[in-house]
C-alpha cells in the first residue's frame, strides 16, 4: 500500500500530454484500487500472467522429421473464422495435430459495463453480445432480473417472448447454414440463407424498430405490443421459410459433395461434449437430447408442442441436420404461439418495474413519480444471487446476477454458449485434414461477440 | 456408476449423524452433502448453493460428478469488496443431465491468498472459464494446465472485474485533453 494511493505509479503522461503539467484526471480522479494494485503486482505475478507456467504434455513423435511439422496461424482476419477467432494449428504435413483457439480480439468488457448500467439499461448491453440471437440475451437477462424481483409476467408477454425468440432461432440457424455452406463451397447457400432471414428481420424491425440489438425483451415484459397486422406477417413467414428451407434440402441434403465434406468430419463424442460443457446443436448431434426448453422450460414454452432434434454421429453433417430440423420445430412453435396468442397486457402492471402509460402521467401524480423514478434511478432489486439459463441457438446461455439491493447489478455474468463450445474445437480438429478445419469451425457456429463479450 | 451411488448413499447416512448443517430434501443432493460436514447448503429461490471451503473444492467436485453432476456449465467469480469479510467468491455452476438438477458452488477466496485448486482435472471444461476468471479477477487456479490471460492482451496490467479497478483508469489516446473540458 502506498501512502498516497492517487499517486500515479507509472509515468504515462509524457507519452501523450505536455510534460509541464499532469492532467486533471490524474490528480483527483479515479481509482485508488487500480493504482495501488499496479504497485502490488509483483514480478512473479506478472510472470504468471504472461504465461510462463504453461505445462506441455504433448509428446513429440521422433519419427516425424522436424521440417514436416509446422505451426500456422489461422485468423484473426481469416474469412472463415466467423469473426476474429484465431487458431494456432500445428500441422504435420496436411494433418492437424494440435489446435489452440486464441480469443479476446472482440473483448469489450461488457460484464464490467453491465455493473454501471441500471437493470432497465442492461438490456441494451447484453443484446450486443450474441449479435445473431439478441433476443436470447435479452430474455435470459430479463428472466434473471425477474427471478430476483419476483414479478409475475402476463401470459401475452410470455407468448410474445417465445414468438420472438423462436423466430430468432430460425434466423440464427439460417445464418449458420448460409455461412457453413459458403465455407464449404456451396456459394448459393449464402444468398439463400440471407434471403429467407431478411423476411424475419423485416418483421423484427416492424415490431421492435431495429433489425438487431433490439432491447425489446425487458425486465417486466416486452417493450411494445405486436404491431397491427402481425398475424399476416407471421403467416407469410410460415409460408415462405419452409419453402426456402426445402430449397436448401434439395441443394445440400443428398448432395454427394456436401456429404463428402461433412460426413465423418469434426467428430466429437457425447462423453467429450459433456466433459467440456458443450451444449446446443453440437451436443445434440451426438445423440444427447439435452434441450433446456424441455428439461427446464422458461416463459411457458412447455405448453407448446415440439420435438428435440438429435443426431447420432456427432459430426459436421449431424450438426447441420440438427439445425435444419430445429428450424422446422421453431416454426412449429411459432405457428402454435400465433394461433394461441392470449389477449392482455404485454408487460407487468407493477409500476415499480415498468413505466406507466403516457396517458396516466397527465392524470395521476403517482404515475408521474413512478415515471420519474424509473427513468432517473431505475428500480431497485432485492439482494440475492440468481442464475437463469435458457436454450439459445448455440446452447445454454446463462445469466448470473448478484444484487446488493441497489438499482444496478453488483455483478452480471453471462455464461456464453459459444465460449464453452469453442473448447471442443481442438478435439474435433485433432488428427483431421487441414482442409476440413473450415467445415468444422462453421459447424460449431461460434459468434465471437458471444465468446469475447 | 449405480454401485458407486449406492455406496455413497450408505456412507452418507453414517456421516449424517454428526452434521451441523441442515440437509436438502432432494435425495441426490442430500446424499452428496451428507458426505461433507464442512460444506454448507443454502437455498435461495429455487436454487441450491453449496458453500465449499477451497481446500475441499476438488473432493467435493469429484463427489458431485460421481453423484450425477456430469457437466460444469459455468465458472466465474464475484468481488465482494466491502460487502463480505472474505473478498472473492468463485462461483461454479454444475448441471446434472440424469437428475435434471443444478447446483451452484460458492468458494470463498481471501484477497491475500487468491488461490483455488483448479477443477480442470475433474471437469476438463473448466479450462477456459478458469482462464477467464484468472484474467478478470486475478484468482490463481493451482495446477491449471495453461493459466494465461484469455480475453485481455498478455501485457495487460491489473484485473478489470475487480471492484477497485475503475473504468476510468486507463488513459485513452483519442480522448480530448482535460484542459478543453
Amino acid at each position: 500500500m502506498t501512502d498516497d494511493p492517487r499517486k500515479p505509479v507509472r509515468e504515462i503522461r509524457e507519452v501523450w500530454i505536455t510534460p509541464d503539467e499532469a492532467p486533471d484526471w490524474m490528480r483527483h480522479a479515479t481509482d485508488e484500487g487500480a493504482q495501488t494494485m499496479r504497485q502490488e503486482e509483483s514480478q512473479s505475478r506478472l510472470v504468471e500472467q504472461t504465461g510462463v507456467r504453461v505445462r506441455d504434455d504433448y509428446v513429440l513423435d521422433d519419427e516425424i522429421a522436424e521440417d514436416e511439422r509446422m505451426i500456422i496461424n489461422m485468423g484473426p482476419q481469416h474469412p472463415s473464422t466467423h469473426g476474429v477467432l484465431r487458431l494456432q494449428i500445428e500441422l504435420e504435413g496436411e494433418i492437424v495435430r494440435r489446435v489452440k483457439p486464441i480469443i479476446g480480439y472482440l473483448h469489450t468488457g461488457m460484464e464490467k459495463t453491465g455493473e454501471t448500467l441500471t437493470y432497465m439499461q442492461g438490456g441494451t448491453n447484453v443484446t450486443r453480445m450474441d449479435y445473431l440471437s439478441p433476443f436470447f440475451n435479452e430474455l435470459v437477462f430479463s428472466l434473471a432480473t425477474e427471478q430476483l424481483l419476483g414479478v409475475e409476467i402476463p401470459p401475452r408477454a410470455q407468448a410474445i417472448r417465445i414468438l420472438m425468440t423462436e423466430l430468432n432461432r430460425t434466423t440464427s440457424h439460417l445464418v449458420s447454414l448460409a455461412t457453413q455452406g459458403m465455407d464449404v463451397g456451396a456459394l448459393s447457400m449464402m444468398l439463400y440463407g440471407f434471403r429467407e432471414r431478411e423476411l424475419i428481420l423485416a418483421f423484427f424491425e416492424k415490431t421492435t424498430g431495429l433489425r438487431m440489438n433490439h432491447n425489446y425483451i425487458r425486465p417486466g415484459g416486452v417493450a411494445a405490443d405486436l404491431p397491427d397486422g402481425w398475424e399476416d406477417d407471421i403467416e407469410e413467414i410460415l409460408d415462405k421459410i419452409p419453402v426456402g428451407v426445402a430449397d436448401y434440402e434439395d441443394l445440400l441434403k443428398a448432395n454427394p459433395i456436401w456429404e463428402g465434406r461433412t460426413r465423418g468430419v469434426g467428430v466429437i463424442s457425447a462423453e467429450e461434449c459433456v466433459a467440456y460443457g458443450i451444449t446446443g446443436p453440437p451436443l445434440r448431434a451426438t445423440g444427447i437430447d439435452l434441450d433446456l426448453r424441455k428439461t427446464q422450460p422458461y416463459s411457458g414454452i412447455e405448453q407448446y408442442e415440439f420435438d428435440v432434434a438429435v443426431g447420432s454421429n456427432g459430426d459436421v453433417y449431424d450438426r447441420y441436420r440438427v439445425r435444419v430440423q430445429e428450424i422446422f420445430q421453431s416454426l412449429r412453435i411459432v405457428r402454435e404461439v400465433a394461433n394461441k396468442m392470449p389477449a392482455g397486457d404485454y408487460r407487468t402492471d407493477d409500476r415499480k418495474v415498468t413505466p406507466p402509460p403516457r396517458k396516466r402521467i397527465n392524470e395521476s401524480m403517482e404515475a408521474l413519480i413512478h415515471h420519474f423514478k424509473l427513468f432517473t434511478e431505475g428500480f431497485k432489486v432485492p439482494e440475492g444471487e440468481v442464475y437463469a439459463a435458457i436454450e439459445s441457438p448455440r446452447g445454454e446461455i446463462g445469466c448470473y446476477i448478484v444484487s446488493d439491493g441497489s438499482a444496478r447489478p453488483y455483478r452480471m455474468h453471462i455464461r456464453a454458449p459459444s465460449f464453452a463450445n469453442l473448447q471442443g474445437l481442438p478435439i474435433m480438429m485433432a488428427d483431421s485434414l487441414i482442409a476440413d478445419s473450415v467445415a468444422t469451425i462453421a459447424s460449431v457456429d461460434p459468434v465471437m461477440g458471444d465468446v469475447d463479450r | 456408476m449405480a454401485d458407486e451411488q449406492m455406496n455413497e448413499a450408505e456412507s452418507g447416512e453414517e456421516a449424517g449423524a454428526a452434521l451441523e448443517h441442515p440437509l436438502p430434501e432432494q435425495p441426490v443432493l442430500a446424499g452428496l452433502f451428507a458426505q461433507f460436514a464442512d460444506v454448507e447448503w443454502r437455498r435461495s429461490g429455487e436454487q441450491d448453493t453449496a458453500v465449499v471451503p477451497k481446500n475441499r473444492l476438488r473432493d467435493f467436485a469429484l463427489a458431485a460428478r460421481r453423484a450425477g453432476f456430469e457437466m460444469l456449465v459455468d465458472l466465474t467469480a464475484v468481488d465482494y469488496l466491502r460487502l463480505r469479510r472474505v473478498r472473492f467468491e468463485v462461483v461454479v455452476g454444475l448441471l446434472s443431465l440424469q437428475h435434471n438438477l443444478r447446483l451452484r458452488l460458492g468458494v470463498p477466496v481471501p484477497f491475500d491468498d487468491p488461490t483455488v485448486p483448479s477443477l480442470v482435472s475433474v471437469y476438463p471444461g473448466a479450462n477456459f472459464f478458469e482462464r477467464e476468471t484468472f484474467d478478470m479477477f486475478g484468482i490463481i487456479f493451482e495446477d491449471h494446465p495453461d493459466l494465461t490471460r484469455i480475453l485481455l492482451p498478455d501485457d495487460w496490467v491489473g484485473h478489470p472485474l475487480r471492484k477497485d479497478f475503475s473504468t476510468g483508469s486507463v488513459p485513452v489516446q483519442f480522448k480530448s485533453s482535460p484542459q478543453v473540458t
